[in-house]
């Protein structure tokens, strides 16, 4: 019994040990943002690899995301409910939950692990040594460039991901649902709020500070050379899909309570 | 000049320094000889506030490096050329980044201006034409040479070598051996060099410091160190130290 309250005593303080040195680093990041100028050619290059390069794969995903919706909603209320809901339900469903979170996930894999095995091998390779010793500041170099592409990146995405994914939930709808093109449409119209817009925004640009953070904590944070750069990657997968499901409640919560 | 004054570090409960007081004086190049794990490149790490002491001072011509503000020591760092152990050449970039990457960050040089100076540097590491190939199309020597070009472009007071010639074969070590001692002559800096080598620490250096149990063991001209009573560089050349 001792043994497990120490477990979890040790577990809950690292927790804050590392919640810590989290918000730290993006103190340090959002201190940097006054050499903005300084570092642009980083930025528009993160931005370009991290988040143009990202648009292709969420969009081919979230194709098979709008797909499901829209045959799951279907099938869902048969007979019973007006079939113009289908529209309104994919529409609703992927610019609120589906787009941002799920495609979130997906990014915390292929932006996270990037950022965090690319800013690890520079720490056990003495690149980040190299960097402070030219006068050069990691954080204003390597994590700085990256909050702003998360912040900024992942917002135009999701806005991308929902498009193709309410295309992708009107083709199945109309074609092999039942569905007709003018319900569908006017199933979106009488949904659509702008509301709806911001919060799946908020929450992509949420996601995107929590994804681009935590890669480039655990990338400077790697120890033990090539072993600590898989470990880096692997706990940068984990945590920040943890919090990206946490956030994801906090944020509907926060945001949708008051509709 | 570059001075430490009773410095001590410790990782984990280890000590690493116990108390350095080491000079370097203007225009010398001082190699700090020593065992693997003896401290030497936590030494040389402090030079530049990449590490703090827990204990003493570290002086770069009259500037107190634990008690500088983040923004100088990245001025102080400006001034210095570092090579790594491992050359930490940024494997994203070209050799042409590599070298130009201090010009652009700090200085407001011309693309034209800052071509002649990367090819300046890397002539001057015996390397011309290599601007266009990649880090990992280097061999470990040319990836040393490289560090080195990068090292010395924005024409550093002080160039600090972590063990220059680690990991290469004894005829390239010897090359860069002679490159570093070269360039001593040419650019008239001061700089520290690394190294657990007691032929390169013997053949290029003003005066070596030998370390022992992370202290000065000894400071002196190559031939008092070695001709002397030359008992520490016997033992640690025998490994007993």
């Amino acid at each position: 019994m001792k043994q497990v309250i120490l477990l979890f005593g040790r577990t809950g303080l690292n927790f804050f040990v590392h919640f810590y040195r989290v918000c730290a680093y993006l103190g340090a990041a959002v201190g940097q943002l006054r050499y903005l100028h300084f570092y642009r050619r980083q930025i528009i290059e993160q931005m370009y690899r991290l988040g143009i390069g990202s648009i292709p794969l969420v969009m081919a995903l979230s194709l098979f995301t709008g797909l499901a919706t829209a045959i799951q909603t279907a099938y869902q209320i048969a007979a019973y409910i007006p079939k113009y809901i289908v529209g309104s339900i994919v529409f609703q469903s992927e610019m609120l939950e589906l787009a941002p979170t799920l495609m979130a996930l997906v990014l915390a894999g292929r932006v996270g692990a990037v950022i965090a095995s690319e800013i690890g091998t520079m720490k056990v390779s003495e690149q980040i040594d190299a960097l402070d010793s030219m006068g050069v500041d990691p954080i204003g170099y390597l994590v700085m460039p990256r909050l702003i592409t998360g912040v900024t990146m992942f917002p135009i995405i999701i806005i991308f991901a929902v498009v193709v994914a309410v295309t992708g939930g009107f083709y199945v709808a109309t074609t092999m649902m039942g569905v007709t093109a003018a319900d569908f449409v006017r199933g979106m119209k009488e949904a659509f709020r702008f509301k709806d817009v911001w919060v799946g925004l908020i929450k992509a640009t949420i996601y995107g500070a929590i994804i681009t953070l935590l890669g480039s904590y655990m990338g400077m944070e790697t120890e033990q050379g090539a072993k600590g750069v898989g470990v880096a990657a692997t706990a940068t997968v984990v945590s920040s899909s943890s919090f990206i499901l946490i956030m994801d409640y906090v944020i509907t919560r926060t945001l949708l309570k008051f509709y | 000049m570059i001075e430490f004054k009773d410095v001590h570090k410790a990782f984990d409960n280890k000590q690493v320094l116990r108390g350095i007081n080491l000079t370097v004086q203007e225009g010398e190049l001082m190699s700090i000889l020593g065992p693997s794990g003896g401290g030497k490149s936590v030494t040389l790490k402090h030079i530049i506030g990449i590490l703090k002491p827990d204990r003493g001072e570290i002086w770069v011509d009259g500037q107190l490096v634990p008690k500088l503000s983040r923004s100088e020591l990245q001025e102080l760092r400006k001034r210095f050329g570092v090579l790594f152990q491992s050359a930490a050449l940024f494997d994203s970039m070209s050799v042409k980044e590599n070298v130009a990457f201090t010009l652009r960050m700090h200085t407001k040089m011309t693309e034209k201006e800052i071509d002649y100076r990367v090819a300046e540097c890397l002539e001057q590491v015996e390397l011309a034409g290599v601007e266009k190939l990649d880090p990992d199309e280097l061999s470990g020597g040319m990836r040393k040479r490289v560090g080195l070009a990068r090292a010395i472009a924005m024409k550093p007071d002080y160039i600090l070598y972590d063990e220059p010639t680690t990991g290469l074969d004894p005829k390239t070590a010897i090359i860069i051996g002679e490159l570093i001692a070269r360039l001593q002559k040419n650019l008239k800096i001061t700089s520290v060099v690394v190294t657990h080598d007691v032929k390169l620490a013997c053949g290029i250096s003003d005066r070596i410091a030998l370390f022992h149990e992370g202290k000065v063991a000894a400071v002196g001209a190559p031939e008092e160190i070695s001709k002397g009573d030359g008992e520490m560089i016997r033992k640690f050349m025998e490994g007993q130290l």
